[in-house]
């Protein structure tokens, strides 16, 4: 690419002919985290606390210390996070490559689906019915389940109840065929997890976990404004935080988009 | 006969908010044994061991025989009113504010005179019962009330000084999904509490017995998630003026010493709810509650902590959460001084294993979670500074006291 192009880009972007869409929910303490039985060790929640604000501690100055789990907020998953990627090369947040951080993204849209019924689940014929209309998902892309489900109150996004959490995502067979047969890059939802809230009892549990990190690709979950974005065209951009060894972090996730 | 408190009326926002004055507190060291009585709501006086005869005030020999073996034991709490006086202008401060203040004489049955302030149906020549109550100052005075229940008893003005009870105050009990912390909202409404603010950490987490807790006339459920400092500081700047009882029922229990567990990250859990919790709601409600000592009716009046026993003594099985509760302990004797001239008293609940899921596997007997509730009402009612709920506390403490190598080489099993 010529840099030509690249300050066409950084022109279109000031001048507003692409829209630069923010993909995050603020990182704050009371967003939903992930829930596991309290035997099992749990995401450290987000807890921000002031070093000084102007005050007594530092008359000029505001800063806090923040610390959180690395799978808390608007967050990515790295194929170290799963067992069955644990021995990929480069596969956690500092080793993986940094072009992987920018990719093209096909946003299915199954927000009807998802809002008759909770445990609605994305399956290859709808990706199929998708792909008639907008063609065939290229590969390394980002493929995005809009739900709106990050439109609702945290009590209904989290949804959890005596049987566990009852939220939208795919199933085993879809992810399987997405990583194999379409190569996608990574997929996201605005969910709490890349995975339904039931996945636990798929076969095999966590399909999107399973499937993906297996496959050294990647996750992005608690993403918020995906009915800003075209079904196909968007570009998303997801660094995750250089965390030595880490398995994920929360991060900024925007999507550029052609204004017309 | 005592007419029943009013329920306190909206604040006149054009009267300053009288600041709480102090008793005096100088007290010898010998004096400090009815400090200790108070505290636990025991009547414990000096006496001789070689002859028996009982003493008061704090001596430091018998006053019949000259030994020097003077024991502080518990003792008889009856006596009668010799005499009465009121006083009207006394020059100390805190005294002068409440006037006309009563005081008595009381020939105590076991032997000696005591100067005590008197409840205002106290009726001289009557037989009264005696108690050592923590006053303002957190020193131990002794109190005089009659023999038998008076109408409207609890409400006089006097005793009320001495106390932390519950009737027409607004508590937050900061951790409402526990049982515990349920318990108390029930027990403390049924002690004639205004209001109880019940914390609940977040809220999108559904808990068992919250469709109790919601709706109910006088309980408002508040999000509060007390390990957070935003979220304790945001709650104190809607409600921090109205608290009069604090009751912390943060719960944080895990299994689990040292070298069985792996990496810091539940130790951080437990040091964060537990210690790291505390010192917010500390931060936040501390200074308009010491602020609010004298308030009226409903002033600001008490500070509860639930502590487990082991806090005094590890129990290796529970070896981390033990240490946990040994810091918050400690924060609660550096709480309980900087609250003091306020007047508002911090109590500590003191319990065994208790009849909850984390001790699902801990062999009875275990304390119920009402039972700690029903100790938080009456230990505030009595103004309490230490309890020991059930009789593994009890031991606990019993047994420190006898041989602390002793219990520690008994815990380690």
């Amino acid at each position: 690419m010529q840099g030509k192009n690249l300050l066409e880009l950084a022109g279109a972007i000031s001048s507003g002919a692409v829209r630069v869409v923010d993909l995050t929910f603020t990182l704050s303490p009371d967003f939903p985290v992930i829930v596991l039985p309290p035997e099992f060790g749990q995401a450290a929640p987000v807890r921000i606390q002031e070093i000084s604000r102007y005050d007594g501690r530092g008359p000029a100055w505001y800063w806090n210390n923040v610390t959180f789990g690395e799978h808390t907020g608007t967050h990515f998953d790295a194929p170290i996070h799963w067992f069955t990627g644990k021995d990929l090369p480069n596969n956690s947040v500092d080793t993986m490559p940094a072009k992987d951080m920018i990719a093209p993204a096909c946003v299915i849209d199954c927000s009807a689906g998802a809002a008759q019924d909770p445990d609605f689940v994305l399956t290859v014929p709808l990706v199929e019915a998708w792909e008639a209309k907008h063609g065939r998902i290229p590969e390394r892309h980002w493929v995005l389940l809009r739900t709106d489900w990050s439109k609702k109150g945290w009590r209904d996004y989290a949804n959890l109840r005596a049987d566990g959490a009852h939220t939208p995502g795919p199933n085993p067979a879809v992810m399987k065929w997405l990583v194999e047969e379409r190569g996608i890059i990574g997929f996201g939802t605005e969910t709490i997890g890349t995975d339904a809230g039931q996945a636990g009892h798929f076969e095999p549990p966590y399909p999107a976990h399973h499937f993906l990190h297996g496959a050294g690709r990647y996750g992005l979950q608690c993403l918020c404004n995906l009915d800003q974005l075209p079904a196909t065209g968007a570009v998303i951009v997801a660094s995750p935080l250089k965390i030595q060894n880490g398995s994920g972090s929360p991060l900024r996730v925007i999507a550029l988009v052609s204004a017309n | 006969m005592i007419d029943p408190i009013e329920p306190p009326r909206r604040k006149n926002p054009l009267l300053r908010t009288r600041l709480p004055a102090s008793p005096p507190r100088p007290r010898s060291r010998t004096s400090h044994g009815f400090t200790r009585a108070a505290a636990e709501g025991r009547f414990m006086l000096q006496r001789c061991e070689a002859c028996g005869t009982f003493a008061y005030p704090a001596r430091e020999a018998c006053p019949a025989c000259l030994s020097a073996g003077l024991v502080f034991v518990d003792a008889p709490r009856r006596g009668a009113l010799l005499a009465e006086t009121t006083a009207r202008v006394p020059s100390d401060v805190y005294f002068r504010e409440r006037a006309p203040w009563r005081i008595g004489l009381v020939r105590m049955d076991c032997g000696p005179t005591m100067v005590a302030h008197l409840h205002a149906d106290c009726v001289e020549g009557a037989p009264v019962i005696m108690s050592f109550q923590l006053d303002k100052s957190g020193q131990a005075v002794a109190f005089a009330r009659p023999e038998g229940e008076t109408p409207n008893m609890a409400d006089d003005r006097q005793w009320r000084e001495m106390t932390a009870d519950p009737k027409f105050r607004r508590v937050l009990v900061t951790n409402g999904r526990s049982m515990i912390g349920q318990e108390a909202v029930a027990a403390l409404k049924a002690a004639g509490a205004k209001m109880v603010f019940v914390g609940v950490s977040e809220p999108w987490r559904p808990f068992a017995g919250e469709q109790l807790l919601r709706g109910q006339a006088g309980i408002e459920i508040v999000t509060l998630d007390a390990a957070d400092e935003k979220s304790a500081t945001d709650l104190a700047a809607d409600i921090g003026g109205k608290v009069d009882i604090l009751v912390n029922t943060t719960e944080y229990v895990r299994p689990g010493g040292l070298l069985d567990r792996k990496g810091t990250s539940i130790a951080r859990d437990e040091v964060d709810q537990a210690y790291l919790g505390f010192i917010n709601l500390a931060q936040t409600f501390g200074p308009a509650m010491r602020m609010r000592g004298a308030d009226g009716i409903n002033s600001s009046a008490a500070w509860v902590n639930i502590l487990s026993v082991y806090a005094l003594a590890n129990w290796p099985a529970f070896g981390a959460y033990s240490a946990s509760q040994a810091a918050c302990l400690s924060l609660s004797h550096c709480l309980r001084a900087e609250l003091r001239p306020g007047g508002v008293k911090v109590m500590n609940l003191f319990t065994g294993p208790v009849d909850t899921e984390w001790f699902q596997t801990v062999p009875p007997p275990k304390v119920a979670p009402r039972a700690v509730a029903q100790a938080i009402v009456s230990g505030l009612k009595g103004g309490l500074e230490e309890i020991y709920v059930g009789d593994v506390a009890a031991e606990i403490k019993q047994r420190l006291a006898a041989n602390p190598k002793a219990l520690e080489r008994e815990l380690d099993k």
